[in-house]
């Protein structure tokens, strides 16, 4: 069982307070879209062995949605950040750089 | 035969006999006993049989490494199959029963099986069963059921009680020998919060049995010193009974206590489930020695060395009077000088190694003892016990050199590092030649959130089997300061591999030569699977079944994995092991439910009127943790019955549906509207103040995922109303919504569901009914259909909107959820000159189909979208976007082919089963029947006196009378006509009052 820093609450959070939504940093596509990206935008997921950032929402606690870098090899987590991100943070992904030197980088 | 011998026996204590009964046999123990010690000090060797071929089975070993001692255990609500004497402490009163025989644990017809060992070789459940097709299910199956399985399953509920248990310290250590000990002490006195916890009843592990020096004293007396000063700490908590069963991520491990097994009708719960976060988890869980595999090693009788030296030390059992030892190793010679040293009699120690020449050997010779270096033994005599052995050269073919008369054998294989905890949640093991084994590897740890290792092994579970490298492994692992306890020991020669006993045994020797003992897993069936191809160990394990037993191949699982290396030429690095999982011995069903039965299984939602529903006959629905009566019901009348009354008086009269369960979520600022136009197909930001709109709203996949009536009740605030089961999942929605990706936009949400009682009043005296109640003007023009009103309706606060689910003139009315109940029990007083009368969910439901309303759940499954339900005209065309629009513009969504929602009206005026498929012409691809279409919902209509369905029909809509056939059970076709879903009231006449 996963526990994850909620980074609003500042809780260190068990995974049964938590609820999974799966990829982040999606961009969502609408009308208008080509059939390809918005089959991108709704099925294509990384599922990497390695870093991976994902979507929880401490649902049991402040009920707030916020991003992880985890590891789903060895379940390390590298850090979490509001889901108001577009991006991860520089300093997050400089860390992962430091940790995982064959990352490719969040995109 | 086994005895209780005259004296000694640490743990027992003979001034408290206990008494106990063993198949009907009334025996007797004595307190610190474990039901195999009081088995064995009984003289009962053979406790059961075999899964297979039904051999006679005995107490192999002292610990959880048991494959065979599992014994059915209490009677009625008591009574829990498969526990495993030697682990189980005996208490007063005991009912056990041998397993996996009929008609008697002595004469077991099973046993024909052993003879037609021949013919059920490894995996012959797979080649036996296949063919002829049909005498699986006739013939084999039923065979098999009735032959198979270990214990009986209960069928009493269980009358004990179990709990939960939360805990967090920074280091967590499972196994409570001087490894365990010493690394606890090491981590107390660094500051940290110490846990410490031991699966058996007392601390010290095999220390104390072998009598070792720790420190200049007794390991027994060095032990309890330990365990003094760790009970003064206050930062260490010790538990004894408490098994660490599990290592879960992130320094989750998880601790099985039992609490009571020992003193059953305490009244104190019978187990506890330890949910721990560790900070750091130090595995000192020892080692487990390994058979060796010799013809007839499964002849009760037949132990491991260290559990021979247990019983005799530990309980003063001896398993026999005359001991054989066989070995590869020094310390089964501690075996051979426990029992001289208990008067009993060691007439060879056969050593497989080509001298024997250390320490331990020198002094079981000293004793007038002969060792027979570089013999083994051929086979074991006997049947239901041993009657001697005969022994041949390790290096041959197993003739016969001698035979020696004996009742036990003590076998040692050496030792295997019990590694499961370090395994479970992905640590890595490394291969030790030298001494055979597998042990942790240091460089690959399990890790935690941080990447840094979570675990450390210590002691004999990282491979250390002499005290004195034992302690210093776990002093230094823990961060111990100074010098580290120091044992004094004899130096042990090296062990050398035995796999197979005698190395050149032919077919005959090793078709006896088992491996798993519960399973009958045999040397000869694991050299069979690599013959015919399975080279993973994986696979093998599934295939023979080796380790798949309930003690998990704790003790052979090595043996067999190299013999499948030998077979397939391979070093057994190579071959790798078996995946270990949690939990490390089976854990009670019970302890992994605690307190969540009966009752409080789960937490249930009340609405303010339930407690009247609860004694007017409220037939009960789960929906989520809700409770919503289906229907009332009146003495003396059936469900069918009263739906059929509470639908006729709502058509004729008036009813009342507590609707308090509906989701109400209130959505408010200034870009509310343009969140829930994204939200709603529907456009909902140009809903006027004081009226209602039906909304749906879809997954961004464009499937239909809710639906219900949106209320404006201010400029910038919507009421939304939601499914019943919807209310979380849709809050949710919105939140991810607007906290992921319109995260600028100026709202907020707030699921007040739980804040109003709400209650549908419908029928034709719906109005004269709130009349009667006064306070507001409820006439058609005041608050036409669709709109809502805020007033005082008989003194209570009111919100009356004007909707309608059954058709009927109808108002729903939310007040304060604590005025509920009064509001429910005012509406009946005033109703009653009106014929009113509560009515359920199935009423609800029948009516809405009447009315050709939609029901989320029923003619939606996830892969419906409104265009199949024709609500294109809740769907709007101005948006840009909404959630579900690209989706639905996806050529499969936008197909003329898709089917379609019409209503199904039998020809014969029968109900159709639900789900029922509609056949076509021809058949698909795999020879299959066409379908055209399904069942949605469907039920008997006691307004129109007749069977009444909805359903999904390709092109279904322009296929307006058609009749279309609909298979059934037996053969059956039931004939159905597409009809206009909308059955009854089609202009809504009745509703537009």
């Amino acid at each position: 069982m996963l526990t994850l820093e909620c980074p609003y609450c500042g809780v260190k959070a068990e995974e049964t307070e938590l609820q999974a939504g799966g990829e982040a940093h999606l961009k969502r596509y609408g009308p208008g879209a080509s059939d390809e990206e918005f089959e991108g935008y709704l099925f294509m997921r990384k599922n990497p062995k390695g870093v991976h950032f994902e979507r929880w929402r401490h649902a049991y606690g402040c009920g707030k949605w916020f991003l992880a870098a985890r590891c789903t090899a060895t379940l390390e987590v590298f850090g979490t950040y509001p889901a108001q991100s577009t991006q991860p943070p520089v300093d997050l992904q400089a860390k992962i750089k430091a940790k995982r030197p064959n990352w490719e980088g969040y995109k | 035969m086994s005895t209780r011998l005259s004296k000694g026996g640490r743990l027992i204590d003979r001034s408290k006999p206990l008494s106990f009964t063993f198949n009907g046999r009334r025996m007797q123990g004595y307190a610190g006993d474990t039901l195999a010690s009081a088995l064995l000090g009984a003289d009962q060797m053979l406790v059961g049989r075999s899964f297979k071929y039904h051999r006679p089975r005995g107490i192999i070993a002292s610990g959880a490494e048991e494959p065979n001692a599992l014994v059915g255990l209490g009677e009625g609500g008591k009574f829990e199959p498969n526990q495993r004497t030697t682990t189980t402490e005996l208490f007063d009163g005991a009912v056990t029963a041998s397993q996996n025989h009929w008609p008697s644990l002595e004469f077991d017809v099973g046993a024909i099986n052993n003879k037609l060992g021949r013919f059920l070789p490894g995996g012959f459940y797979y080649k036996t069963f296949m063919y002829p097709r049909f005498a699986w299910k006739h013939v084999f199956e039923p065979i098999i059921r009735q032959s198979a399985g270990l214990g009986k399953a209960p069928t009493a509920r269980d009358e004990d009680h179990y709990e939960y248990a939360y805990a967090f310290a920074d280091v967590v250590v499972a196994g409570g020998g001087i490894a365990g000990l010493t690394a606890a002490l090491a981590a107390a006195k660094a500051g940290k919060r110490v846990w410490l916890m031991e699966q058996t009843a007392d601390w010290g592990g095999r220390a104390v049995v072998d009598a070792i020096e720790i420190d200049g004293k007794p390991a027994e007396d060095w032990v309890a010193e330990t365990v003094a000063a760790l009970s003064a700490m206050d930062n260490v908590t010790l538990r004894t009974r408490t098994m660490a069963s599990g290592l879960f991520d992130h320094g989750y491990i998880m601790g099985y206590e039992r609490v009571a097994d020992h003193t059953p009708g305490d009244g104190r719960p019978r187990h506890r489930l330890w949910r721990i976060r560790a900070g750091h988890v130090i595995t000192a869980t020892g080692a487990i020695e390994r058979s060796l595999s010799f013809a007839g090693n499964d002849i009760p009788g037949v132990m491991l060395a260290s559990a021979v030296r247990d019983y005799v030390v530990n309980w003063a059992v001896s398993p026999g009077d005359r001991t054989v030892i066989v070995t590869n190793n020094d310390d089964a010679y501690r075996t051979a000088l426990a029992l001289l040293d208990a008067g009993l009699v060691v007439p060879t120690v056969i050593d497989a190694r080509a001298e024997a020449k250390g320490a331990l050997p020198e002094a079981v010779r000293a004793r007038g003892v002969r060792v027979l270096a570089g013999h083994g033994i051929a086979k074991v005599k006997g049947g239901k016990r041993v009657t001697g052995v005969s022994v041949c050269i390790q290096e041959g073919e197993g003739a016969e050199i001698e035979a020696i008369a004996c009742d036990a054998v003590a076998m040692s294989g050496g030792w295997s590092p019990v590694v499961h905890l370090w395994s479970h949640c992905g640590g890595k093991l490394i291969w030790d030649a030298d001494r055979a084994m597998f042990r942790p590897d240091p460089n690959r740890p399990a890790t935690g959130d941080d990447g840094a290792a979570m675990v450390t092994a210590v002691g004999s579970a990282n491979g250390h089997l002499t005290a004195d490298e034992v302690l210093t492994d776990a002093h230094k692992a823990a961060g111990g300061e100074g010098k580290a306890p120091a044992a004094a020991i004899e130096a042990e020669a090296p062990m050398m591999p035995v796999w197979i006993m005698p190395q050149g045994a032919g077919p005959a020797l090793r078709m006896k030569m088992w491996l798993d003992p519960q399973n009958d897993v045999k040397v000869s069936d694991v050299q069979l699977a690599a013959r015919e191809g399975y080279e993973s160990v994986e696979h093998t394990k599934r295939y023979t079944t080796l380790g798949m037993a309930t003690d998990q191949g704790k003790m052979s699982n090595i043996n067999g994995l190299a013999i499948l290396s030998d077979a397939l030429h391979r070093p057994i690095p190579e071959t790798g092991t078996t995946t270990f999982r949690p939990p490390y011995t089976p854990i009670s069903i019970g302890a992994i439910a605690g307190e969540a039965r009966g009752d409080i299984f789960q937490p249930l939602r009340r609405t303010p009127m339930h407690g009247w529903h609860e004694t007017h006959g409220a037939h009960w629905e789960p929906v989520g943790l809700w409770r919503r009566p289906y229907c009332f019901l009146r003495t003396g009348e059936g469900v069918h019955d009263a739906v059929n009354r509470e639908i006729r008086s709502v058509r004729n009269a008036v009813g009342l549906l507590d609707a308090s369960t509906l989701g109400k979520i209130i959505v408010k600022g200034p870009d509310a509207g343009k969140f829930l136009d994204m939200l709603y197909t529907n456009m909902m930001s140009t809903l006027p103040v004081g009226k209602c709109r039906y909304g749906l709203m879809c997954s961004e996949n464009g499937f239909l995922s809710d639906d219900g009536v949106v209320v404006r009740l201010s400029e910038d605030t919507w009421l939304c109303h939601t499914t019943t089961g919807g209310a979380d999942r849709i809050h949710g929605w919105m939140e991810d919504w607007l906290q992921c990706e319109w995260w600028d936009w100026k709202v907020y949400t707030a699921n007040v569901t739980e804040q109003y009682a709400q209650v549908a009043i419908a029928g034709p005296n719906a109005r004269k009914l709130l009349e009667k109640l006064g306070g507001m003007d409820l006439s058609k023009e005041a608050i036409p259909f669709m709109e809502w009103r805020e007033g005082t309706l008989g003194g209570f606060r009111a919100r009356v909107h004007r909707i309608s689910f059954s058709g009927e003139l109808s108002f729903e009315v939310a007040v304060p959820a604590s005025e509920g109940r009064a509001f429910w029990d005012a509406l009946l007083a005033a109703g009653e000159e009106f014929g009113v009368a509560p009515y359920g969910t199935e009423a609800m439901h029948i009516m809405r189909a009447e009315k050709g309303f939609i029901m989320i759940g029923d003619e939606t499954d996830g892969t419906v979208i409104p265009q199949d339900l024709n609500l294109q005209w809740a769907i709007s065309k101005k948006k840009a976007d909404y959630l579900g629009k690209r989706a639905q513009e996806r050529s499969h969504m936008a197909s003329p082919d898709r089917w379609k929602l019409v209503g199904l009206e039998t020809l014969d005026g029968s109900v159709i089963p639900d789900g029922a498929y509609a056949v076509a012409e021809g058949v698909n691809a795999n020879g299959q029947r066409n379908m055209q279409g399904r069942v949605t919902s469907t039920y008997y209509s006691p307004t129109l006196n007749k069977g009444i369905a909805m359903g999904l029909v390709k092109h279904g809509p322009d296929r307006m009378g058609e009749v279309i056939d609909f298979p059934v059970d037996d053969g059956k076709v039931v004939k159905a006509r597409i009809v206009d879903p909308v059955f009854f009231d089609k202009d809504g006449e009745k509703q537009n009052v």
